[in-house]
């Protein structure tokens, strides 16, 4: 997972062009090509978008369409700290909605947002299939389960912890 | 695999993605780190999902006198479990699970599907092939594919991803389809919220569903294989490519496998987060690079699928079941549950419960069995209220009618679905409209909107619930409610449609009651639905500690510290944070 910044990683085409033909420049691989691409810089940059078209042959809206289709795209950078939450069945009955509340307080930003500096973004996943352990929530692809709006005040709070601890 | 003798031990700890996040890698790795450089005969082993995830971290402790398992094992909890129980010979008994606990789980399943799970290594090939593995292909090798293929239909195994279609069928149909070449997949794009059955199999057992999609191949015809897994699933995704390389140093996948005439691929394709790629014909959309949606049936997948290709989908715990009975025979398979749904079935039974986790029980036992026995009842100690099954395209199930058998005709009938096995048990504190709004809130963010019903009908519902929900609903709203349901029923392409009403007709069905309260008296009898309850703080109970001041986004709640705080309802927005928060239980809601 993304544990280093990737906010301001420069954006390089030949890494993009790189992507493409590792798949043989098949029209469909555009799904692999995305995911390299966002794994590379933590989101899908519009550029590529366009570099992606041009190799493949098709309208940059055509890439675009599976952009947004897909919703593990983003088109925006996340912060330096990804929080999932989880809202399986499970973790519905269990509070999801209420550990989201608690998490926006400690970091400052709401659902589907990044916070102004840059350290934390928050979204939301359908289900992370860790049902008994409810509710549950994904830090930088780490599971953390049986959290209550306490225990997951810990956890942000370890996160900005260790920014302060980078910074000294 | 090694010699055993009364003074060797075996210590297994569960590394699945649950086992995980309760610390399971941290016990493992002190179990490690305390036993490195004493001298005992103790093999230390990861497995997957032992299936008491309640219980998680959990570690089993065995030699040839017998074997224990430790529930909630911390990092701190190892070492007297060392130098108790492995040197002194004495376990730890009050950190253990008790006998009577384990026989209550465990005596009334039948573990077909999950037969290695927690059981063996998943990353290792050895105690796969040690457990019996890859002899099912063998097997299967020295028959021609029509005589697999009869096999399978002897069974009467179902298509477990939740359709329940005759996987022998699928497989004939396929099998002469003409056309070539022709794919086998493995659909893991396990989306159902409340469902981690396919997870917990490939992370616990990734070669069975491997040697599934084998066996799959040579009876069909097909030479390439491809695993489509979600990519919320990364352990199970680094386990399955383990295994993959695996077999293929071993010959079980690539050309000539097995020294026959059979050639035999398998890739693995990242799902990337749409619910409606379960659909197969959506999956396959995906596959070649598209929007995930949906196209007309028929031409089926086996007719013409990946490509334009016979392509032949079943879900993973489908794919499980096959070694098992090529190994052992479709009549030792029939032989287990209905007689219309034979086998067994895997549930991910979690919600309110008291002991959660991965079951496989025989195809006709009872609801309350499950409930009641083997997970022992509700969490909260309450009468249980009512399971959800099949997720957003499923139903509640009201706790008056749980003795009927859990088996695709019977739970149809009742308007829900045993789909891919997702178990929701709900005690008095759910409210039922509530869970009706959260599947059709689901739903209709994940309808691919080509359907007009499915994409603008299922938002229309969602907004009516909401209205409900919110204290603003009449009679009428049902009514709509009810025609609107019939035509999304009627005018949907696919399954994620035609099924999304389910939620809503099976609480409107059994729950009526409840949704008449919102509407006529304003009230949510479970308390769950903000716009129709008011926080209160009980001064008796009240300990003035200020947490609750502190954690209120909006700064309702005010008292001086060591006297009973008291909430604003003007200012309230009804997060229910505090309600969480106290631990003297003295905010409620009324």
């Amino acid at each position: 997972m993304h544990t280093e910044s990737i906010n301001d990683k420069k954006l390089s085409l030949t890494l993009v062009d790189a992507i493409v033909f590792k798949h043989n420049v098949q029209p469909g691989a555009v799904i692999p090509v995305l995911q390299e691409i966002q794994e590379e810089y933590g989101y899908i940059p519009p550029a590529a978008i366009q570099r992606i078209a041009n190799h493949l042959g098709v309208f940059s809206s055509d890439i675009y369409g599976m952009v947004t289709f897909y919703a593990q795209f983003r088109l925006q950078p996340p912060g330096k700290n990804v929080i999932k939450v989880c809202h399986g069945t499970a973790c519905h009955l269990g509070g999801a909605e209420r550990l989201t509340e608690a998490i926006s307080q400690h970091i400052g930003t709401t659902e589907g947002r990044t916070s102004k500096d840059g350290q934390f973004t928050l979204e939301r996943v359908a289900c992370l299939g860790c049902c008994s352990l409810a509710p549950c929530v994904t830090v930088n692809g780490e599971i953390h389960g049986r959290l209550n709006p306490e225990s997951v005040g810990k956890v942000v709070n370890k996160l900005k912890e260790e920014k302060t601890a980078n910074v000294e | 695999m090694k010699r055993v003798d009364d003074k060797s031990w075996v210590i297994k700890v569960g590394l699945a993605s649950c086992g995980i996040a309760a610390g399971g890698s941290r016990v493992f790795g002190v179990f490690k780190s305390k036993l490195e450089g004493k001298d005992l005969d103790v093999e230390l082993k990861p497995v997957g999902c032992i299936g008491m995830c309640y219980r998680e971290v959990l570690v089993e402790v065995s030699s040839l006198k017998g074997r224990v398992f430790y529930g909630q094992v911390t990092p701190e909890r190892v070492e007297r479990i060392i130098d108790q129980h492995i040197i002194g010979g004495q376990p730890v008994a009050e950190w253990t699970v008790p006998q009577e606990e384990i026989d209550s789980f465990m005596s009334r399943q039948k573990r077909i599907v999950l037969r290695n799970c927690g059981i063996i290594n998943p990353e290792s090939i050895e105690d796969y092939l040690d457990s019996g593995g890859y002899m099912a292909l063998h097997k299967a090798l020295t028959k021609t594919p029509l005589d697999v293929i009869d096999e399978i239909t002897r069974s009467g195994l179902r298509g477990r991803g939740g359709a329940g279609f005759a996987t022998g069928v699928k497989w004939l149909m396929t099998r002469k389809a003409a056309g070539s070449p022709k794919y086998v997949i493995c659909n893991a794009d396990e989306g159902d919220p409340g469902a981690f059955m396919d997870r917990s199999v490939l992370e616990s057992d990734p070669h069975s569903v491997l040697e599934g999609m084998l066996i799959a191949g040579h009876a069909i015809g097909a030479t390439e294989g491809i695993l489509y897994v979600r990519a919320e699933y990364p352990l199970a995704i680094q386990r399955l490519e383990k295994a993959l390389e695996q077999a293929r140093e071993k010959g079980f996948i690539g050309n000539e496998i097995l020294g026959c005439d059979f050639d035999f691929n398998i890739s693995i394709r990242q799902g990337a987060g749409a619910f409606v790629c379960g659909e197969e014909t959506a999956l396959i959309m995906s596959i070649e690079g598209k929007r995930g949606m949906p196209r007309l049936r028929p031409p089926f997948p086996s007719v013409s699928g990946l490509w334009g290709r016979p392509t032949n989908i079943n879900n993973v715990e489908t794919f499980a079941n096959v070694p098992w009975i090529i190994a052992n025979g479709a009549g030792a398979y029939a032989a287990y549950g209905t007689d219309k749904s034979k086998g067994t079935k895997v549930f991910a039974l979690a919600g309110s419960i008291a002991r959660g986790g991965l079951i496989e029980v025989p195809m006709g036992i009872s609801i309350r069995e499950i409930v009641n026995e083997i997970g022992g009842g509700t969490a909260s100690g309450t009468a249980f209220k009512a399971v959800q099954l099949g997720g957003p395209s499923g139903g509640v199930i009201p706790a008056s009618m749980s003795d009927i058998p859990v088996d695709y005709e019977s739970i149809n009938k009742t308007g829900a679905i045993v789909g891919s096995g997702g178990m929701i048990v709900m005690d008095e504190k759910a409210c039922m409209v509530d869970v009706a709004k959260f599947f059709l809130n689901f739903t209709q963010d994940e309808s691919c909107g080509k359907c007009t019903f499915c994409r603008l009908g299922t938002r229309r519902m969602l907004e009516i619930l909401e209205k409900i929900t919110g204290g603003e609903g009449s009679e009428a709203d049902i009514a709509t409610l009810e025609e609107l349901a019939a035509e999304i029923r009627k005018s949907s392409l696919c399954g994620l449609g035609q099924n999304a009403p389910n939620p809503i007709l099976t609480t409107l069905k059994y729950f009526r009651d409840e949704y008449m309260e919102h509407i006529t008296a304003r009230k949510c009898p479970a308390k769950k639905c903000q716009a129709l309850i008011t926080y209160i703080i009980e001064a008796e109970k009240c300990p003035g500690c200020g947490l609750c001041i502190r954690y209120c986004p909006v700064n309702a709640i005010s008292g001086n510290k060591k006297e009973p705080h008291t909430i604003d309802p003007d200012i309230c927005i009804r997060c229910g944070l505090c309600n969480s928060i106290c631990r003297k239980g003295a905010v409620i809601a009324v």
